[in-house]
């Protein structure tokens, strides 16, 4: 239980307080009282705990095959240092670091962390994180419809489809709209049909990712910022690849003026799907509507420097129902694990970690796309993803991959029902030339040339 | 070094092509890619393993947690994190699962959802939970989802008012604005709970949901609960529940049985999930049985395994599926399923506690609360003087009136004798308020040195006011300059050329 109360201690206690027991301290109304019994896990001591967790997890057997999914979640080495200084026990049993002075050593990493976003973004300002890159794009719409006050937003169609199903559960308690915009035949974002959407002047934002969810890298051509900025629109990047951002043109090169993403990339574990880290980051004139926390640099009444939560007006606690968002608690330990990633690695680093998974991404693109009956779907440029047509159904064949330990990756049929035929796959850093192998060996002997429609 | 000496940004130390050589080194980028689409930079530091393991561990002796002192922050349960809940997060079956891996060899994952929702399912009286939402506020604005989305389904739309009492959470009224309603306070009365009589005349064909914490934010029960949620639910209305005290009822009172339809737990509170210096969190919502089907997407399915051994745990004889075919659902809060390593951690709590176990430790949760309020009664005011629950609220105001202390010099002085400070200026109610929640993993011993040094700190405060206003004295850095911050932000580094 984890209590230090012996029977003497108590009893002491109770005393002082003045009742007679432990009962008397919890009376409630009748009205109220335990109507059934409590059905919970049955108490073990610890090492059964250990034990049968362990045996739980040991039917986790996906760990154990050869793996070419990513769609937002990624495998990435993570140095053993990164564990060792992010589970200190002061970092990972603080609180939020309201007590300037005792919470200095986080309230500096979060301003690294700050600091690391804006510059792999190319934004003036950042926040110290959100829930995760779905959430985040939902908090960005929201700055973007607070700037402007209209009721719409404009979403690219390949936009990671979680992000787009997250946000419209957000749009749908502010009883906001959201249009989407088709994906061109290279599998980029359709530019004329955005510049067409844009003209009518009624968008809040639009959101554009890169890459994108089919790997490909996109951005919104010069002439569709153009229009975006004729027509008041707030330009929204989105990053579900947060390595992207160390190879290529940063989000600020083609206008974006809110950046929101996913670091889980930066040494976070995958874990099923969480906890990760979202992040904002944004031009200066968008800083009084960004959502959440906010660290700054200032001076102590002994004039040495010393860090500070700021601009709390904005928040929750100060504003209640007139703050820019509800957000609290928010991911500050899995944005600590991402900025030690980034110390770690630097800048030699995580280029060459951008530039192995561009190379093996190639190299398995490569091999899938010389067995007969895949090919690629689309000839835009990519970063470490893409999209493979199998000319079947994509669930057949990941299934007769399953059958010899392979996760071939993520068919498309549930998101875009015309992508049936469709796989997302992955490479990394981690992936081997033998994974590579064995996949091409096994398509070879799954994809069914005579099934090709 | 010095601790009091101040560290270095990590942007400021390090030189460029320092690196460690955690994978090999890769072809240039224009190998690959077009330039045009390239970056021209990466002005990010490079530095040596040594040197960023110094730079954090120095950053982690700047910082205060619970595995260094007492922290009775009240409203956020900082309660021991026991290690073998993160050893148990970090077993590779668990760390290294795809959130796409299929569901046929991701079955353990599914199966601690399983259990943690079913075991808090039965702890608080609801029918069922999901672990989708990432922290409370997030799960707060999913529950208030699932409301308006039950009220236009029922041709209700009309239900536009969310009733809070003025002792709430900032986050309630937050969520409420993010969902479009608007938000009714209820004020207090003179006992520290809602006022009922207000709060019948405020209910009404346009109530959409009352959000309550029980016991509230002062520490007391909501003693007429049952009284308030009977006359909202007269008016049709849906009660909500904030499970951030669930801490204080735990198997002892549950909200389904104090008549609540929506509710939220935060799990990095109760269950022991470490706060990790603000999240991540965990906050799943649950919900009474008319409103399963709005639960966010997806939710873990079980049926029964074929030929399973009967005597295996009956967990163990299921097979589990997820589920996104949820025409009524919201839809999803957030990218993946949970933060899934927290629902680990969470199980893995239940599993050290057990039932008993569980309600034992709210009852002492309860136990240590009351023994610190009668330890300081005497010499700071405890507004409302009867037995609390897990926390309790004490007021500097009559001291600050005698000597100029306030509530914040308090606090700041408790950081100088190594503790961390309560909440202070929250519930708005109470002037020159300290809401102190010491949890029930913390000793007598450390209750008595608590409440001595407190008393210490209010002795000093009437024979040398200035001493205590001057806190803190010992820690790295004294009182930071908030304004400044706010008025010039700073609030990232900028490399030399561009400054």
């Amino acid at each position: 239980m984890y209590t230090p109360h012996t029977e003497r201690d108590i009893a002491q206690m109770l005393e002082k307080i003045g009742v007679g027991s432990l009962d008397d301290l919890l009376q409630v109304p009748d009205a109220v009282k335990l109507r059934a019994d409590l059905d919970v896990v049955p108490a073990l001591p610890e090492y059964q705990l250990a034990r049968r967790l362990s045996r739980i997890a040991a039917k986790n057997t996906a760990v154990d095959a050869i793996s070419f999914l990513g769609a937002g979640a990624y495998r990435h080495y993570a140095p053993p240092a990164i564990g060792a200084l992010a589970m200190r026990g002061e970092f990972l049993t603080a609180y939020t670091p309201y007590q300037a002075e005792v919470s200095q050593g986080y309230l500096q990493a979060i301003y690294e962390w700050q600091t690391y976003i804006c510059l792999l973004t190319g934004m003036d300002i950042a926040n110290a994180s959100v829930y995760d890159g779905a959430t985040a794009l939902a908090e960005g719409a929201i700055m973007a419809l607070n700037a402007n006050g209209r009721k719409k937003v404009l979403v690219s169609r390949a936009v990671d489809p979680n992000y787009r199903a997250v946000l419209k559960t957000y749009c749908d308690g502010l009883d906001v709209a959201i249009d989407e915009v088709p994906v061109a035949a290279d599998g980029s974002t359709d530019q004329d049909a955005l510049r067409s959407a844009l003209a009518g002047g009624d968008y809040a934002a639009v959101a554009v990712q890169t890459p994108n969810f089919f790997g490909v890298i996109d951005a919104l051509s010069p002439e569709s910022a153009e229009a975006a900025k004729a027509s008041g629109t707030v330009p929204i990047a989105v990053v579900s690849e947060a390595l992207s951002l160390a190879a290529l043109a940063t989000p600020a090169s083609w206008g974006a003026q809110i950046v929101v993403g996913e670091a889980q990339s930066f040494g976070v574990a995958q874990a099923y799907g969480g906890p990760y880290v979202g992040f904002i980051a944004s031009t200066n004139e968008h800083m009084r509507r960004i959502p959440g926390r906010l660290v700054g640099k200032s001076v102590d009444n002994r004039d040495q420097i010393a860090y500070v939560l700021t601009l709390q007006a904005r928040e929750q606690h100060i504003r209640r129902e007139r703050a820019t968002s509800n957000i609290c608690t928010n991911q500050a330990h899995c944005a600590l694990i991402a900025t030690i990633y980034l110390a770690l690695m630097g800048k030699t680093g995580l280029r060459d970690v951008a530039g192995l998974n561009l190379e093996r991404s190639r190299e398995l693109a490569t091999a899938v796309s010389s067995v007969e009956g895949c090919d690629l779907r689309f000839d835009g440029p990519f970063f470490n993803e893409f999209v493979v047509n199998v000319h079947q159904p994509a669930e057949t064949v990941l299934a007769k991959l399953r059958e010899r330990n392979i996760l071939g990756g993520v068919a498309l049929g549930r998101a875009y029902p015309e992508y049936a035929d469709s796989i997302l796959m992955n490479a990394t850093e981690l992936t081997t030339t033998s994974d590579i192998a064995a996949l091409a060996a096994a398509l070879k002997e799954v994809v069914n040339v005579a099934a090709r429609v | 070094m010095s601790l009091h000496a101040s560290e270095a940004l990590i942007f400021e130390i390090g030189e460029e092509g320092r690196a460690n050589a955690y994978v090999e080194t890769a072809k240039p980028l224009d190998t690959f890619l077009p330039k045009a689409l390239l970056r021209d930079d990466l002005p990010l530091p490079d530095n040596t393993e040594l040197d960023v393991v110094r730079h954090f561990t120095r950053l982690s002796q700047r910082t205060f947690g619970i595995d260094l002192g007492f922290y009775p922050l009240g409203s956020c349960t900082m309660k021991y994190n026991p290690r073998v809940n993160d050893q148990m997060a970090n077993l590779p079956g668990f760390r290294d699962l795809h959130p796409y891996a299929p569901d046929e060899m991701a079955q353990g994952a599914l199966q601690v959802m399983y259990e943690l929702e079913r075991s808090l399912a039965s702890l608080f009286g609801m029918a069922a939970f999901s672990l989708n939402p990432s922290a409370g506020a997030h799960a707060e604005l999913a529950a208030l989802l699932i409301a308006k989305k039950y009220f236009k389904d029922n041709g209700q739309a009309v239900r536009d008012k969310v009733i809070v009492p003025d002792t709430a959470h900032g986050t309630n009224p937050a969520s409420a604005a993010m969902c479009g309603f608007k938000v009714i306070s209820i004020p207090s009365d003179a006992r520290g709970r809602v006022d009922v009589e207000l709060l019948k005349k405020a209910v009404g064909p346009d109530t959409a949901v009352c959000m309550m914490t029980n016991p509230n934010t002062l520490g007391l029960f909501e003693d007429h609960v049952h009284e308030i949620t009977a006359a909202v639910h007269a008016a049709g209305g849906l009660m909500y529940y904030d499970g951030a005290n669930g801490n204080a009822i735990m198997g002892n009172v549950r909200p389904g049985d104090m008549g609540f339809d929506l509710m939220h737990l935060n799990t990095h509170k109760t269950f022991t999930i470490p706060h990790g210096g603000g999240g991540a969190g965990h906050g799943p919502v649950g919900v009474a049985a008319h409103l399963v089907d709005y639960l966010p997407t997806p939710v873990v399915r079980a049926v029964p395994k074929d030929g399973a051994d009967p005597k295996l745990a009956p967990s163990d004889r299921l097979t589990f599926t997820l589920d996104f075919d949820r025409p009524k659902s919201i839809g999803p809060m957030r990218s993946f399923w949970s933060n899934f390593a927290h629902a680990v951690r969470a199980l893995a709590y239940i599993y050290a506690n057990g039932a008993e176990g569980l309600t034992k430790v709210s009852q002492l949760a309860v136990l240590n609360a009351n023994y610190i309020r009668v330890g300081i009664r005497d010499v700071l005011e405890t507004p409302y003087d009867e037995i609390c629950r897990h926390e309790f609220v004490a007021s500097a105001q009559e001291l600050k009136k005698l000597t100029g202390v306030r509530a914040l010099d308090i606090a700041k002085a408790l950081l100088d004798k190594g503790y961390m400070a309560p909440t202070m200026y929250f519930p708005l109610i109470v002037p020159e308020c300290l809401m102190i929640e010491p949890t029930e993993t913390e000793s007598k011993e450390t209750l008595d040195v608590f409440i001595a040094a407190l008393r210490d700190i209010i002795a000093t405060a009437k024979s040398d006011p200035q001493k205590i206003m001057d806190a803190p004295v010992n820690t790295v850095v004294g009182r930071v300059d908030e304004t400044r911050a706010a008025r010039q932000p700073d609030l990232r580094w900028r490399p030399a050329a561009t400054n």
